[in-house]
C-alpha cells in the first residue's frame, strides 16, 4: 500500500494489520515516535493522521492508507514549530521519552483551538502520561506557544 | 513480512546531536561502529584526563559517565568540568561513556552523582586548565602565575595578550599532567556555570524525535524479541507448543531462556522468547504460544495475606535497632498515649520506556546498547553468560526513558545477551508494559506500628516505631529476612526528634517476589508513617502541626546515628537547623496558618533523605463526596550547592508528581503469585489534570552538594494525608488513598 509520511510517498507491503507505531519504528526507521503502553493509555506514540492526533499503537497501518501521516520528525520543516521553541523556553523535558507524543498532542490541540483555556489544555493533554512529571512545564509551554505568554 | 521499500531504515544506531562528534572529530582516530558515538577514555588528540579531550580546533569533549534518565547528569557533571576548565559551553560536546571502570563508579542510583563526582570533575577541569595556562606561559616566556583562563582563552593581562585554547592544544599536550595536590580551583564567586540555570544538552534532540533511547538502538541484521515469562517468580517452562507462533508472518524462531533460581540477582527470569523481523510480529507470535508452566513455590504468594502477616509482625516486639531510655516506662507514666498502624503496598517503577536492550554476541565479542543505570554490572553479567573476557564486553549506554531504579537491574540486558548468543545474531529484547509491571523488581510493601507518649507537661517523651517489610537484600541473598541497616536508615532509625525514650525495631519477613529499590526507596513508607504520626501527635497535643514539628525537633544540633549502625558521611552531618529552616520556609511560602476556603486543608511533612532536607506543604481540596484534588504544593529544599538550579526545580516538580501518583493510585497486588495489574489502566499514574501548581523554594547555601533526584518524593504522601486530615478530619494511614476518600 502507499503511505504518505511527513510529505513523502512510501510503498509499504508489510502486514496491513501492523500498528502504525511499529511500521514507523521498525520498518521505516522513524524512531521519534515512542512505545509506552500499546493500549492507547499513555500517548507516547501520538502522531497526526490528517492533522489530528491519534495513537499509533492502536492504529493499523491500513488506516493510514490514503491519509497524511505526520510524526515528530516532520512536525515542522525546519524543526521550529512554536511548540518546539516553547518546549525549549521552559526547558520542559526530563528524560524526554514521552515528549514527542506530548508535542504532537499539543500541536493537534493548538491546530483546532489556537487559544486554549487552561481547562482546554488539561482536557486535551490528559491522555498523555509523563512519568517524570513535567506536566506544569508542558502547560506553560502550550500557553507560550499559543502566544498567551511572552 | 518483507517490505518492498525501507525508507531511511537505519542500519546502525541512530545518531544525532550530542552523541555525535561529527566533523570536529574527523581524522582524530576515534572510530567506532558507524553511527554510535559513545566514547572511550583518552583517545582524543589531547586527553589530559579520562573525562576530557580537546581537538585541534579547541573543541572540548567531556565525558558523561553517569546515566541520563531525566535528572540532568549529562548537563550537570559536565558543566562542572567546563566551569573549572573555563571552557566556552558553546564549544563543548558531551559524550556518553561506555561502561569502563576507568571512570570510577557508574552505577547511577542513590542520588549520588554530583556528591560523588563533583570534586573529581573539578580536578579534571582544573588539570586541563593549568596545562593550558602553562602552555601559554611557556609561549610568552612569562611566569604561569601571570596567566589566567577565561572563557576558552588564556590571558596575560600585563601584556594584554591572549590565546584561544585551539592555539595551545598541541603545546599543552606535551606537558606533564599536574599532580593532584598542585591543582588550584576557582573560587565559587567565579563559577561560570555552576549555580546557574543551564538548558539540558539533549533538549533539542528530545523535542525533535532525535534523542536516542535504548528502544531506538539498531544494528545490521538485528532481530526483535519478546519473551513469555512465567507469571510466578521462579516458575519454569514445563512444555510448550509454538506451532501457531511460528506460522505467524514475520516470526523467525522461538528460543527457550533457562529459568532463574533464587536468589534473583539480575538473572534473566527465563521463559520462551519469540524472535521476529519486527516488534509487532514478535508480540503477535507470543500471543499464540501455548505454554505449560511449572509455577513453583511462589504461587502461595497473596499480597492480601502478606499484608496481614506484616501488620501482625508489627504488633509484637521486634529486633531493636535503636533503644534509648525506657519507652515502656514512658508509656506507663504518660498523660496521653496514642498509637497507629500504617500500611503501604507494592509499587512498580513503570518508566515510560519499558526495559529494552540490544545485544550482539559473536564468538569473540559482545556489544550491548542499553538504557542502563549500572553499565559496569553488565560487563560482569555479559562475561558470565558468554564466557568471554570482560574486556570483550562493550556496553553502550543510551539515554534512559526514565529509570527510577528499575534500570539498575540488568535482567533485561541479560535476556538480550542470552538470545543473541543463542541465535548468533543481534537481538533487541523489548518488554511490553505488561511485562514491565508484572515482572519488575517491586518496591516492598510495608507495615508500621507507631506509639507515642505525651507527658503531663504536654511534651512528647516516648516514641516506639516497629517496621516490617521484605528486604531488598532478599534479591541478592535468598535467606535475607530482615531490613538492612541502610533500609532502616531511610527515615526510621534516624528519626530526628528530641525524645528521651525511643524504641525502633524491625521484624522478620520472607520475600516471595523480586524486591527492588524504587526512587526514594524505604523513605517512601517510613516518611509516610513518621510524618503522618507526627501530625497525629500535633492534634493530640492540641498544637499547630508546624509548631508541633519544630517543638519535637528540638534545639538546633547535629545528630549522630553511628551507634545504631548508621554510617556517618563526612561533611554531611544531620543538621536539625537545616531541617527546621526548610519547614519554616515551606510554611511561609505556602501561607501556613492563613484562612483557607471551606473544604481546603494544608498539610506539612518534613524529611531528610539522601543527605538533603525537604519540607512540603500540600494544599488539598475535598468535595462533599470525598473527591480530592491538590491545587498547590510548596516545597522547600536544601541540597547544599545546587549545581543546576533549573534541574533541581525540575526534579522537585517531578517528585511532587511521583509522590502524588503513588499516594493516590500506587498499588501493585499479587494473587497466587501473579501480579494482578498490567498497564496504566489498572496501575494508573498521575496525569495533567491531577497535577498541582508547584513552587520549589531552594535554600541557597555553600554546604556541599547532596542528593536531588529522590529526596523530594517522601514528604509528599504524608503532607497530603495531613492536608486531608486538616480538611476533613479523616486520617489516612494506608496507601494508596484513591481518588475519593470516605468522609
Amino acid at each position: 500500500m502507499n503511505l504518505s509520511i511527513n510529505g513523502e510517498s512510501i510503498e509499504f507491503d508489510g502486514d496491513a494489520n501492523m500498528p502504525l507505531l511499529w511500521a514507523l519504528r521498525d520498518v521505516l526507521g522513524l524512531t521519534g515516535t515512542k512505545f509506552g503502553c500499546g493500549k492507547g493509555l499513555c500517548g507516547a506514540c501520538t502522531v497526526h493522521l490528517n492533522g489530528e492526533a491519534i495513537r499509533s499503537c492502536l492504529t493499523p497501518v491500513s488506516a493510514a492508507e490514503g491519509a497524511e501521516v505526520t510524526t515528530i520528525e516532520g512536525l515542522a520543516a525546519d524543526g521550529d514549530h512554536p511548540l518546539q521553541k516553547a518546549w525549549a523556553t521552559h526547558n520542559v523535558p526530563q528524560c524526554g521519552y514521552c515528549q514527542p507524543g506530548q508535542i504532537m498532542q499539543a500541536a493537534s490541540l493548538l491546530a483546532s483551538n489556537p487559544k486554549p483555556s487552561e481547562q482546554d489544555s488539561v482536557d486535551g493533554m490528559r491522555g498523555n502520561i509523563c512519568r517524570c512529571g513535567t506536566y506544569e512545564r508542558i502547560k506553560k509551554a502550550i500557553r507560550t506557544a499559543a502566544g498567551e505568554l511572552s | 513480512m518483507n517490505p518492498v521499500k525501507q525508507l531511511s531504515r537505519r542500519d546502525f544506531v541512530k545518531t544525532s546531536g550530542l552523541f555525535v562528534l561529527g566533523v570536529s572529530m574527523a581524522g582524530c582516530g576515534r572510530q567506532d561502529k558507524p553511527g554510535i558515538r559513545n566514547a572511550g577514555p583518552s583517545d582524543g588528540p589531547w586527553s589530559p584526563d579520562v573525562f576530557i579531550s580537546l581537538d585541534a580546533d579547541g573543541t572540548v569533549h567531556i565525558i558523561s559517565h553517569r546515566s541520563e534518565m531525566g535528572q540532568g547528569t549529562r548537563t550537570g557533571l559536565t558543566a562542572i568540568v567546563a566551569d573549572e576548565l573555563e571552557a566556552d559551553w558553546e564549544r563543548v560536546i558531551v559524550e556518553q561513556a561506555m561502561a569502563d571502570a576507568v571512570y570510577g563508579n557508574q552505577n547511577t542510583d542513590g542520588s549520588w552523582s554530583v556528591r560523588g563526582f563533583m570534586q573529581r570533575m573539578r580536578e579534571a577541569g582544573a588539570s586541563a586548565r593549568q596545562m593550558l595556562e602553562q602552555a601559554a606561559a611557556d609561549q610568552w616566556q612569562v611566569d604561569v602565575s601571570e596567566c589566567r583562563a577565561e572563557n576558552h582563552r588564556i590571558l596575560h593581562d600585563a601584556s594584554a595578550r591572549s590565546l584561544d585554547y585551539k592555539d595551545l592544544v598541541l603545546a599543552a599536550a606535551a606537558l606533564p599532567v599536574p599532580a593532584p595536590d598542585t591543582l588550584s580551583f576557582k573560587p565559587s564567586e567565579k563559577f561560570r556555570y555552576i549555580g546557574k540555570d543551564l538548558p539540558i544538552v539533549d533538549l533539542d534532540d528530545m523535542t525533535h524525535g532525535r534523542a536516542s533511547y535504548g528502544i531506538d538502538a539498531s544494528v545490521t541484521g538485528m532481530k526483535y524479541a519478546v519473551i513469555a515469562r512465567c507469571p510466578v517468580t521462579f516458575g519454569r517452562v514445563k512444555s510448550f507448543d509454538a506451532e501457531e507462533t511460528l506460522a505467524f508472518d514475520g516470526v523467525q524462531q522461538v528460543v527457550e531462556v533457562p529459568a532463574a533460581t533464587p536468589p534473583a540477582l539480575y538473572q534473566a527470569l527465563g521463559g520462551i522468547a519469540v524472535i521476529a523481523d519486527n516488534t509487532w510480529a514478535a508480540m503477535e507470535g507470543r500471543k499464540r504460544l501455548k505454554i505449560n508452566w511449572d509455577e513453583g513455590d511462589n504461587t502461595s504468594y497473596n499480597s492480601e495475606d502478606y499484608k496481614a502477616q506484616l501488620l501482625s509482625a508489627t504488633r509484637q516486639d521486634g529486633q531493636v535497632v535503636r533503644g534509648e531510655g525506657d519507652v515502656t516506662e514512658a508509656f506507663a507514666n504518660a498523660e496521653i498515649t496514642l498509637d497507629a498502624e500504617f500500611y503501604t503496598p507494592h509499587l512498580a517503577h513503570a518508566p515510560m520506556e519499558p526495559p529494552v536492550a540490544l545485544a550482539s554476541v559473536t564468538t569473540d565479542s559482545c556489544e550491548i546498547w542499553a538504557p542502563t543505570q549500572d553499565p559496569q554490572s553488565i560487563i560482569e553479567a555479559g562475561a558470565a553468560i558468554t564466557g568471554l573476557a570482560p574486556e570483550q564486553i562493550k556496553v553502550h549506554v543510551t539515554l534512559l526513558g526514565g529509570g527510577f531504579g528499575r534500570k539498575s537491574k540488568c535482567d533485561f540486558v541479560n535476556e538480550a545477551i542470552i538470545l543473541s548468543k543463542s541465535i548468533a545474531a543481534p537481538v533487541k529484547v523489548i518488554w511490553s508494559r505488561e511485562d514491565d509491571i508484572r515482572h519488575g523488581y517491586l518496591h516492598a510493601p510495608s507495615a508500621q506500628y507507631l506509639k507515642a507518649s505525651i507527658n503531663s507537661e504536654n511534651a512528647v517523651d516516648g516514641w516506639l516505631h516497629r517496621v516490617a517489610y521484605p528486604t531488598i537484600m532478599s534479591t541478592f541473598d535468598a535467606g535475607a529476612k530482615r531490613p538492612a541497616s541502610w533500609e532502616i536508615g531511610m527515615g526510621a532509625v534516624n528519626m530526628p526528634y528530641d525524645i528521651a525514650n525511643v524504641n525502633i525495631a524491625s521484624a522478620e519477613t520472607e520475600a516471595k517476589i523480586r524486591i527492588g529499590w524504587l526512587r526514594s526507596v524505604c523513605n517512601i513508607f517510613q516518611a509516610f508513617a513518621v510524618c503522618s504520626f507526627t501530625d497525629e501527635i500535633a492534634y493530640a497535643r492540641n498544637k499547630d502541626p508546624l509548631e508541633n514539628f519544630l517543638d519535637m525537633l528540638g534545639p538546633d544540633r547535629h545528630l549522630d546515628f553511628s551507634s545504631f549502625g548508621q554510617e556517618a558521611v563526612d561533611d554531611y552531618p544531620f543538621d536539625t537547623a537545616r531541617l527546621r529552616r526548610v519547614a519554616e520556609l515551606a510554611a511561609e511560602k505556602a501561607g501556613w496558618g492563613s484562612l483557607l476556603p471551606e473544604g481546603h486543608g494544608h498539610g506539612i511533612a518534613v524529611h531528610r533523605s539522601f543527605l538533603s532536607y525537604v519540607a512540603a506543604v500540600v494544599e488539598v481540596v475535598v468535595d462533599s463526596d470525598g473527591r480530592w484534588n491538590v491545587p498547590r504544593v510548596d516545597i522547600a529544599f536544601d541540597c547544599g550547592l545546587a549545581v543546576n538550579p533549573d534541574r533541581v526545580r525540575a526534579q522537585l516538580e517531578g517528585s511532587v508528581v511521583f509522590g502524588l501518583s503513588l499516594a493516590r493510585d500506587g498499588n501493585i497486588t499479587a494473587t497466587n503469585g501473579r501480579v494482578d495489574q498490567g498497564n496504566f489502566d489498572d496501575y494508573p499514574v498521575l496525569r495533567m489534570d491531577m497535577t498541582p501548581e508547584t513552587s520549589v523554594h531552594i535554600v541557597h547555601n555553600d554546604a556541599p552538594p547532596a542528593g536531588v533526584g529522590e529526596p523530594g518524593v517522601p514528604p509528599i504522601a504524608p503532607a497530603l494525608a495531613n492536608a486531608i486530615f486538616a480538611a476533613t478530619g479523616t486520617r489516612l494511614r494506608e496507601m494508596p488513598f484513591g481518588p475519593q476518600i470516605a468522609v
